[in-house]
Order: structure tokens, then C-alpha cells, then sequence
């Protein structure tokens, strides 16, 4: 068991040195605020550029427009499951959403090219590969996540909390929002947090159905490329310091992920030393 | 006196189901308004069963099946077109496990009233000081309103779950159990605030501990194995139990 663990911490470590030492050479030839808050990425021109905030704005821009749309489905469908639905409804519909989450994301991008992109150029026009068709992909992908930590939360605060709202005259529903949801945030917020660290690295399903244009996205529907995606699409001929500016970008996304990693741990911490998140009186 | 006594809650040929197990047999009672009722009885007697009849929390449970009536102020309690929402604002309750909303005091408190439609300031203020004051609470807790009722005691919490009923402006306040969780100092200011409580409002109290029931109450209804086995003045059912069944458990014959 030690054994196991030492090697999964090992792992993180090997992974973190990894990536800073094949990446950081970068900035003997770019500095790091061109890298950042630049939008140029010509790595294979003469004079080569190197900027990736384009690729940061289109990551955010997706996660965010995701989040949109997943935070307040999933925390409904969560509610739903945990207080209105029968048991055996909830059952079943608990065991779909775990088969969602196991679906392989090269299907949901399968989905995406077959279902989502047509919609997305009937109702907006364009092309139907942007930033939206890419968002509503990690929406669906992010729901489970967040239905699961939602549900989960609000059937581990303890019963008293509900009963003594409902009998105060409150109607169920007033319950609901104004005591057990509340409750439960910290719970719901970590659960947030790590369905954004799943969509912030999402790749293949975004790849398929983003546009992925090396260029700033032009609004909410305009061909995205996302900081994965830039990896992807140039790993397989990217040599020298192009190669090494895709590490970089790694080392980026790897920064956001860990961020995100802690905030939800904060969150969590908070939720289990308030009573709130289910420990009692 | 007692007879003349107004009453609270008129019940008739009480069953209560649990799925197949019967929890209540065919109890019959009249419990006096502005008075303080005990019930007594071994774990599993039916004594918190037949609380939590009187303000409909039996509703939340999966499988239950009722017969007989409960006449509140002439309102049917179990009538399945009685508003509910109404009867428990009229018919407040407080548990055995305090238990304070993770929010803070002031809110806690004003939570009743807020549902029930009242958003002035100055009247929450107003409720909040005064139900505070009535739960015996206010001076411990005035500076802090707005801290997280989670800070405080165990027996502060309960008082505030207390002072959070009483905002609601009920007629009746069931209480479960509601010292069993606490120190023997916060029991006595419980019981010492009982005995304000009850000129103005009706109390039923389940009771693990006879001597809580026979400090506090001014009736006391013994139940056993879901059947109201005797049901009298205190002092009667203490002193001059009519039934063996009650001499046997007053006298710790058995659980």
C-alpha cells in the first residue's frame, strides 16, 4: 500500500520535473510575458513567434461558456436526484449518468461532429466547428461530475437540517434553496472546480469539433484553439524550439490544472470543518 | 382544574403504521392548551411517533399509513387537504439533536419569519431580539448576531432552535427529547424556560427522563409498545399509578 502511494506521489514529481526541463529552455529565445500575453504563433516562420494568448483566452473561453451551461443543468439534475425524485427514478438515472462519464471522448467528438455541429450551423451560421460547439461537448462531459458531487452532498448533510426548516412551516422547495443547497456549497463549489480541471484539459473531443484556428476567437461562436489543442496538433512534427514551446504550453496548462486542484481542496476542507457539509452538531 | 382546561389537541383511535409494524395502537387523548405535556416510555414505544403525528413530520416518511383523527382547534391535522405549511407555523417543533442552518444567528432566527413573507428590517430585528429574549438567549448572544450559529454551545444551539420556533409566533411547541444531547446546566435552563413557556404557548415533550417530566410537566401520558397505557395529572401517574405496567417502568422495573 505505501509502496503504491510512494509511487503515485514519484509519479506527480516526475511528471512536474519533466515537463518544467523540457520546457523552460523556451525562455532563453521568448520571455515569458511574450509567451503569455502575446497572440502571435508563427513557430515555423523565419522569424518565429511564439505567443499563446490566444490559446489561454480559447481554453477559458470554452471552460467558462461549458461551465454556463453545465453548473446550473447539473446542479438542477443533482437537486433533483437528492430530494424530488422517487428512489428507484433516482437510481437509474444515477446509474446513466456514471455510463456518461465513462463514455470515451473521442465519441462524445463522434457526437459532436455528427449532432452538435449541424445544430450549432443552423442556429448561429458559420462553419458549426467554434467555441460553442466545442463548449456544449464539455458541458455534457463536465455534467457528471457536477450531478454527482451535487447529489452526493445534499444526501450527506445531516436529516435534522431539513426537518427543522420544513418545520418551520418552510415548503419543501424553500428548503431546498435557501437551507440544503446553501449548505452543501462548498461540497457543490469543489465539485465545480474539478469538473473545470476536466474540461480545461480535454482534448481529442474539443480537437474535433473547436476549429481549432491558431488565431484569437472571434466571439462566442468563432474557431477556437485551446492550449490542448495546440499540443496535439503540432506534437507530430514540431522539432527544436517549436517542440520546446509545446512543452511550455504544457507547463501552462499543467499550472492551471494545479491551481484548480488546490482552490477545490480549500473548498473541500472548508466543507468538512462546517457542519453544514455533513459532519453534525 | 384541568378539566376545565381548554384543549389543545383532540385525538381519536390513533394506528399508525410503518410499512407491516403497527407504532401506534388505537390512542385516544385530549392534550390541554398553555399547559406542558410529557410523554414517557421505554425506546421504540411510539412516543416520538406520536409527536411528530401532531405537526404532520410523519409525512417524510416513506410507508406510512394512519387511521383515527387528531383534531388541532377544531383544524383535521391529518386530512390530506389540511395545509400543512400552516399547521406547522401554528404547531412548531423542536429536536432532539440541535439543529442550527449553517448560517448565522440572526438569519437562523429570522428564517421563519422570511418564509412566511415578512421582509422589513426593523420587523425581523424586532423578532429576532424578542424571540431571543424569550428563549433566555439574548444577553449571551447580543453581540454576535451576525457570527455562524455553528460557534455556539450545544445548549446555546438548542436554545436558539427554540428562539427559531418561537419567531414563527406558534401556538404549540412540540419538543424531542430536547435536553437529551445536552449538559446537566443547559438542561435546567431549558427546563426553567419551559416553565415561562407555557403560559403562552402549549408544549408536548418527549422525555427519556422522569425526572425531566416530573419537573416540567403538568400531565404525563405513558406509552408502551405503541399503546398509551396511562395518561394523568404528573403527580397522579408518579404517585398513584393505575396501571401495573406504569408502577413497573416509574420504578425502573424495566427500560
Amino acid at each position: 500500500m505505501f509502496g503504491s502511494a510512494s509511487l503515485s506521489v514519484l509519479a506527480v514529481l516526475l511528471i512536474t520535473v519533466f515537463m518544467f526541463r523540457s520546457g523552460l529552455p523556451l525562455f532563453k529565445v521568448v520571455s515569458v510575458a511574450d509567451f503569455l500575453f502575446t497572440t502571435r504563433w508563427e513557430p515555423t516562420a523565419a522569424d518565429p513567434g511564439y505567443g499563446i494568448l490566444s490559446f489561454i483566452v480559447g481554453s477559458f473561453l470554452v471552460t467558462g461558456l461549458a461551465l454556463a451551461i453545465a453548473v446550473p443543468t447539473g446542479m438542477a439534475v443533482g437537486v433533483f436526484l437528492a430530494e424530488l425524485s422517487d428512489d428507484r427514478s433516482s437510481r437509474t438515472i444515477r446509474s446513466a449518468v456514471e455510463l456518461l462519464a465513462g463514455i470515451p471522448s473521442v465519441v462524445y467528438g463522434l457526437f459532436g461532429i455528427a449532432v452538435i455541429t449541424p445544430a450549432s450551423r443552423a442556429l448561429f451560421g458559420g462553419s458549426g466547428y467554434g467555441a460553442l460547439s466545442a463548449a456544449a461537448i464539455l458541458a455534457i462531459m463536465t455534467l457528471p461530475t457536477i450531478i454527482t458531487v451535487t447529489d452526493s452532498s445534499l444526501r450527506a448533510l445531516p436529516r435534522e437540517l431539513k426537518e427543522g426548516s420544513l418545520a418551520l412551516g418552510a415548503t419543501h422547495w424553500q428548503t431546498i434553496y435557501k437551507v440544503l443547497v446553501p449548505a452543501a456549497r462548498s461540497g457543490i463549489i469543489a465539485g465545480v472546480i474539478l469538473g473545470m480541471g476536466r474540461a480545461i484539459g480535454e482534448t481529442l473531443a474539443v480537437l474535433m469539433v473547436g476549429g481549432n484556428a491558431p488565431i484569437m476567437p472571434k466571439g462566442l461562436n468563432g474557431m477556437v484553439r485551446t492550449l490542448t489543442m495546440n499540443i496535439i496538433t503540432d506534437m507530430s512534427y514540431a522539432t527544436g524550439d517549436h517542440l520546446t514551446s509545446l512543452f511550455a504550453t504544457g507547463m501552462v496548462l499543467f499550472a492551471f490544472i494545479l491551481g484548480l486542484n488546490l482552490i477545490a481542496r480549500l473548498a473541500l476542507k472548508k466543507s468538512m470543518t462546517g457542519v453544514g457539509g455533513g459532519a453534525g452538531a | 382544574m384541568m378539566s376545565e382546561a381548554e384543549t389543545a389537541f383532540s385525538i381519536r383511535g390513533l394506528d399508525l403504521w410503518y410499512g407491516k409494524s403497527q407504532a401506534l395502537k388505537s390512542v385516544t387523548a385530549d392534550l390541554p392548551a398553555r399547559s406542558v405535556t410529557a410523554l414517557i416510555g421505554p425506546s421504540g414505544c411510539g412516543k416520538s411517533t406520536f409527536l411528530r403525528t401532531l405537526n404532520r413530520m410523519n409525512d417524510l416518511v416513506g410507508g406510512v399509513r394512519i387511521e383515527g383523527s387528531v383534531l388541532y382547534d377544531g383544524v383535521d391535522v391529518l386530512s390530506p387537504s389540511t395545509d400543512v405549511i400552516d399547521l406547522r407555523k401554528r404547531v412548531g417543533m423542536v429536536f432532539q439533536k440541535p439543529n442550527p442552518f449553517p448560517m448565522s444567528l440572526y438569519d437562523n432566527i429570522a428564517y421563519g419569519p422570511r418564509v412566511h413573507g415578512v421582509k422589513d428590517k426593523a420587523r425581523l430585528d424586532d423578532v429576532v431580539e424578542s424571540s431571543l429574549v424569550r428563549a433566555a438567549l439574548f444577553d449571551e448572544v447580543k453581540d454576535r448576531l451576525h457570527e455562524s450559529a455553528l460557534g455556539l454551545s450545544g445548549g446555546q444551539q438548542q436554545r436558539l432552535c427554540i428562539a427559531r420556533v418561537l419567531a414563527v409566533e406558534p401556538e404549540v411547541v412540540l419538543m424531542d427529547e430536547p435536553t437529551s444531547a445536552l449538559d446537566p446546566i443547559s438542561t435546567a435552563k431549558i427546563e426553567a424556560l419551559l416553565d415561562e413557556l407555557k403560559r403562552d404557548y402549549t408544549i408536548v415533550i418527549v422525555t427519556h427522563n422522569m425526572q425531566q417530566a416530573g419537573r416540567v410537566s403538568d400531565r404525563t401520558a405513558f406509552f408502551l409498545l405503541g399503546e398509551l397505557v396511562e395518561y394523568a395529572a404528573t403527580k397522579e401517574l408518579f404517585f398513584n399509578p393505575a396501571d401495573e405496567r406504569t408502577e413497573n417502568y416509574i420504578s425502573g422495573r424495566f427500560g
